[in-house]
């Protein structure tokens, strides 16, 4: 045994905590791994009914007070469809339930460098194919009553997910929710706020002249304003990131041709 | 004797020697974690959890750490154990973790549990140096739970999501203070209850 303040002593003793404390995290981390992923998926269908309103709308709940079973059944409401951002079309020779855009948007032949784009979202790629959602109530009419697309941009420490679902008229929004991010608590984490996402219920996320105009603004919005939500106090750079994420994602280089051909294929449909 | 020094080492740290009162440790999560009972009662259990596993081990391997690398030694101990615990809380509590958030995480860098490896388990058996932990986490939580009450009653008018004064905006009388959701008020009210705490222990204060 070399003496303990010894430099190989000193060496033994890193070397020997170092393997045994990285062997315990790897166990915790590997081991508890699948619990997380699903508590992941849940979270996201929650969120997801959270930004369509369906948990409110139906049961008069935030979707954080509902059972498993009234997730999952109003789950059973969303269908999920492939969308190729680069021509705003279904994509039908996928399987969505097995197309994970977050992966998608990580490898460099299914995903495009997001570059020369007017809206910088501050991340480098997105996926060449979008997932999106559309809620159709059993037994109602129309194609579907909401979409609900993913939408991704820079905070200020983090890149913020969320989810934002539009009405069936596509320029309104019917709620918006990011489901991951690690803004400061108290200040960006106050994105979570439901009374701040609840602003968003019936603005329009384009103008007039359809360019993509959904704002936060900076201090309180102006009002009566359409486009326009408060700004989060003492977080600028958080309230900018997700003015331009909604703008990135809603422009013709998101899912701008996506809605224009949906907004075509209405108005081919109650043209005829 | 050894029964009396393990009474001494888990109780004194609750009001004679608190971490948070008397020695002004970890303020930053006090302040951070404390808007809601549920939350401070978890991030409670962690920290608690957290200060005796790592006083037990840094004490357990204490005569093999070399001096020279010995902070580095016990923080690496440290964060496994709360890394651990984070992963646990992301599996069992996935609610709640994401409301904790980096809180979890930054139990590392809280100097109560760093003071108390260097400060106590370096010099001691793993038994005494374990509930030495289990005290000065209880201590720590007193302090959080105190501070949540008043902060989730005030400010949200519940009591771990329970309704205890109904809000003006929920049709009720109450108006809530806002104050008491951000972080400044828990300085308050740590300020209050060293008061207290000095008021009724004249021997805590210090000369001026």
């Amino acid at each position: 045994m070399p003496q303990r303040d010894s430099m190989i002593g000193t060496l033994l003793a890193a070397t020997v905590l170092c393997v045994v404390c990285s062997a315990v995290v790897s166990v915790a981390a590997v081991g508890l791994r699948e619990k997380q992923e699903q508590n992941k998926v849940l979270d996201r269908q929650k969120n997801i009914l959270d930004a369509t309103g369906l948990a409110r709308g139906e049961y008069g709940l935030p979707a954080a007070e509902l059972s498993k079973e009234q997730i999952d059944e109003l789950s059973s409401w969303i269908s999920e469809k492939l969308v190729d951002l680069e021509t705003g079309e279904y994509v039908t020779d996928m399987d969505p339930a097995k197309y994970d855009p977050r992966e998608a948007a990580e490898k460099p032949d299914t995903s495009v460098a997001i570059t020369d784009v007017k809206y910088d979202p501050g991340v480098d790629r997105r996926e060449k194919i979008a997932k999106v959602y559309l809620v159709k109530k059993p037994g109602s009419e129309g194609e579907f009553q909401q979409v609900v697309l993913p939408v991704y941009g820079k905070g200020l420490w983090s890149t913020l997910y969320g989810f934002l679902a539009l009405r069936s008229d596509l320029e309104t929004i019917q709620g918006l929710t990011f489901y991951q991010h690690a803004e400061t608590p108290g200040l960006g984490g106050e994105v979570d706020n439901p009374a701040w996402k609840a602003q968003w219920e019936g603005q329009k996320l384009y103008d007039e002249a359809g360019e993509p105009a959904a704002i936060v603004a900076k201090g309180p919005a102006p009002s009566g304003s359409m486009y326009a939500v408060d700004g989060l106090s003492g977080a600028t750079i958080t309230s900018r990131g997700v003015t331009t994420l909604l703008r990135y994602w809603s422009s013709d280089d998101g899912y701008g041709k996506f809605i224009k051909n949906l907004n075509e294929q209405h108005a081919a449909k109650s043209g005829s | 004797m050894a029964a009396s020094k393990a009474k001494k080492v888990v109780f004194d740290p609750l009001v004679d020697n608190n971490p948070i009162a008397l020695q002004i440790l970890g303020i930053c999560s006090a302040l951070a974690v404390t808007t809601k009972l549920e939350t401070s009662i978890v991030m409670a259990i962690a920290v608690l959890l957290v200060t005796a596993c790592s006083n037990f081990c840094v004490s357990a391997i204490r005569s093999f750490i070399p001096s020279s690398i010995r902070i580095i030694a016990q923080m690496c101990v440290i964060a496994s154990l709360v890394i651990v615990v984070d992963q646990i809380l992301k599996a069992y509590l996935f609610d709640i973790s994401k409301q904790l958030s980096v809180f979890v995480g930054l139990i590392i860098t809280n100097c109560i549990v760093m003071g108390r490896a260097e400060g106590f388990a370096m010099k001691n058996k793993p038994g005494v140096s374990f509930l030495d932990g289990v005290g000065n986490g209880l201590g720590y939580g007193l302090v959080l739970l105190f501070v949540a009450v008043f902060r989730e009653v005030l400010g949200s008018g519940t009591l771990l999501g329970f309704e205890i004064l109904k809000l003006d905006r929920n049709g009720g009388w109450y108006n809530p203070n806002n104050l008491m959701l951000l972080p400044p008020s828990a300085f308050f009210l740590i300020g209050f209850l060293i008061w207290i705490i000095r008021a009724n222990k004249p021997e805590q204060i210090e000369e001026a």
